[in-house]
């Protein structure tokens, strides 16, 4: 028997959820620790036995026997999960309650409410996204660090001081409480944020920036599987990943190099990908509503379904980022908006909508502004201009994958 | 051919950085059944052996037993393998890919006696 890919990664988050219900979320240290404990001995077993024909249960019976020897030498001296406190003092249920705590139903809701208990209102959303993927996803502190470009020392800090805000909390957040639709929210914005992350990040290595983009996408499938957080919105959150996440192959070229959409090959998109991103769009419409995700995802439809970069239904597509402007205006969507502009209107309109962004000081820092006016001066043949543009573009490069894009544009500026 | 007998070592600090993230633990858990199953391929897996528990108990004279071995003891025999090989230098060059040695542990081989007396 194969070991399944990331299988003690995925398994540390079901069952430090399901720990956690059993030991209150103020032991969520000690659930880590029994989780811990278990896979030392599933190596210890597994090295000179091989791997069992069932790793998962495998993995949950050793915890569960974990749990209940936990629960039985510390109940008197330790308070467990506030809800569970009777059933727990007693012989008579405390086995049944440990067994229910690992059913797949109750394993999904707490997951759920861990998810919902991570972005806590006091928490700053980068500190929200490494608590998710530490205690959901079962990345180590080192591994996150990684993925943001932060010190292992710094990483660890924020997970403590998260962690800390979690016990404050005495319990996990309650899917019924009143605060469940801003909570909704920002659990959204946080995986749409992690999505990004995984999908944006020229920096991290490519394995690193895939595995944060699947595990967004099966956070929010989670969602998606419980009534409640299955609202329209979260529908168009995992389209929108869906169809972006079927673009992946051809984002970076064979070197490694960023790859503008204008010149990926649509041939190597992943077309089940595209369908479900469809299917799921379809779903999303629903209610009256129409939040930034649709949008966005919409727009991520339209590329995902065009041929080529000349059958893109421009027009529409500026239509949509007019309609984004109004429901969450920023500078990046602005820029993205007089991009689609170029393309429907021509290079001198786009420079015109790009030239007139509202707050454009926000976007001194973002090289793709001026690569922006780079690629728009080249197309209507000012490649002095474009040269200078792509030139400040490259040295604003955030790392070296954006450094050799730029600055191959910048030789490229040259009369065809 | 002789047999060997594998004992694993290891301090409480290598195996807490051998399982310090479940990435970790898994990739320590491919790398030993790698070895393991090379050394079955290429025929000198005698018996996979048995993992140990941590602790136990240490008995001395007039069943003066004890809890043991100590857990701060600098190397605990997590478990054995008996192995066949040519002779002790090949025996030892087939421990070279133990991944237990990576984590900072050590892998003792020991003759098994032979009785052809």
């Amino acid at each position: 028997m194969e070991l399944s890919e990331h299988l003690f990664r995925r398994e540390a988050g079901r069952l430090v959820a399901s720990l956690t219900r059993i030991f209150g979320v103020h032991n969520l240290l000690l659930a880590e620790d029994v989780v811990q404990d278990a896979f030392c001995r599933a190596l210890e077993v597994w090295k000179v036995r091989g791997v069992p024909d069932n790793p998962s249960a495998w993995l949950m019976a050793v915890a569960k026997h974990r749990a209940l020897d936990v629960v039985r030498r510390e109940r008197t001296a330790r308070t467990f999960a506030p809800e569970l406190a009777r059933v727990l003092e007693s012989e008579w249920s405390l086995a049944s309650a440990i067994d229910e705590a690992f059913t797949s139903s109750v394993i999904r809701d707490e997951q759920l409410r861990m998810m919902f208990s991570c972005c806590h209102p006091r928490l700053p959303e980068d500190a929200q996204i490494a608590l998710v993927l530490n205690t959901l996803c079962g990345f180590g502190a080192s591994e996150i660090s990684r993925a943001f470009l932060t010190s292992r020392a710094a990483m660890e800090k924020r997970i403590a001081r998260g962690k800390k805000v979690l016990a404050n909390a005495q319990r996990l957040f309650d899917l019924s409480d009143a605060e469940f639709g801003a909570r909704l929210s920002a659990v959204q914005r946080a995986l749409y944020l992690l999505f990004n992350e995984g999908y944006h990040s020229g920096s991290a290595e490519s394995t690193v920036r895939e595995e944060l983009c699947d595990e967004a996408i099966r956070l929010t499938m989670l969602l998606l599987d419980a009534p409640l957080t299955a609202q329209p919105d979260t529908y168009a959150l995992a389209a929108l990943m869906f169809l972006h996440a079927a673009r992946l192959p051809t984002r970076l070229d064979a070197d490694g190099d960023l790859n503008p959409l204008l010149e990926q090959d649509r041939s190597r998109w992943d077309g089940w990908l595209v369908e479900e991103g469809l299917n799921l769009l379809d779903r999303s419409a629903r209610g009256t509503v129409v939040s930034a995700y649709h949008l966005e995802a919409a727009i991520a439809a339209a590329h995902a379904t065009a041929h080529g970069i000349e059958t893109t239904n421009w027009r529409e597509i500026v239509h949509l980022y007019d309609r984004l402007m109004d429901v969450a205006p920023s500078p990046v969507v602005a820029l993205n908006r007089a991009i689609a502009i170029g393309q429907a209107d021509g290079p001198g309109p786009g420079l015109e909508a790009l030239r007139s962004i509202a707050d454009a000081d926000r976007l001194r820092h973002y090289p793709f502004y001026p690569a922006a006016l780079g690629e728009l001066e080249f197309r209507r043949g000012q490649f002095d201009a474009a040269r200078e543009q792509f030139a400040s573009a490259a040295t604003l490069a955030r790392n070296p994958a954006e450094r050799r894009f730029l600055e191959r544009r910048w030789r490229e500026c040259r009369v065809p | 051919m002789s047999q060997f007998l594998y004992l694993y070592r290891m301090t409480a600090a290598a195996r807490q950085e051998a399982m310090g993230t479940p990435e970790r633990a898994q990739q320590s858990m491919q790398r030993w059944m790698k070895w393991m199953s090379d050394l079955e391929a290429k025929g000198h897996l005698k018996d996979r052996g048995q993992p140990l528990e941590r602790t136990g108990k240490v008995v001395r004279e007039q069943q003066a037993v004890t809890d043991g071995p100590y857990t701060e003891a600098k190397d605990l025999v997590g478990g054995y393998t008996i192995v066949e090989a040519r002779d002790i230098d090949q025996a030892v060059e087939l421990s070279y890919g133990c991944p237990i040695l990576a984590g900072g542990g050590s892998v003792e081989v020991r003759p098994v006696m032979k009785m052809d007396f």
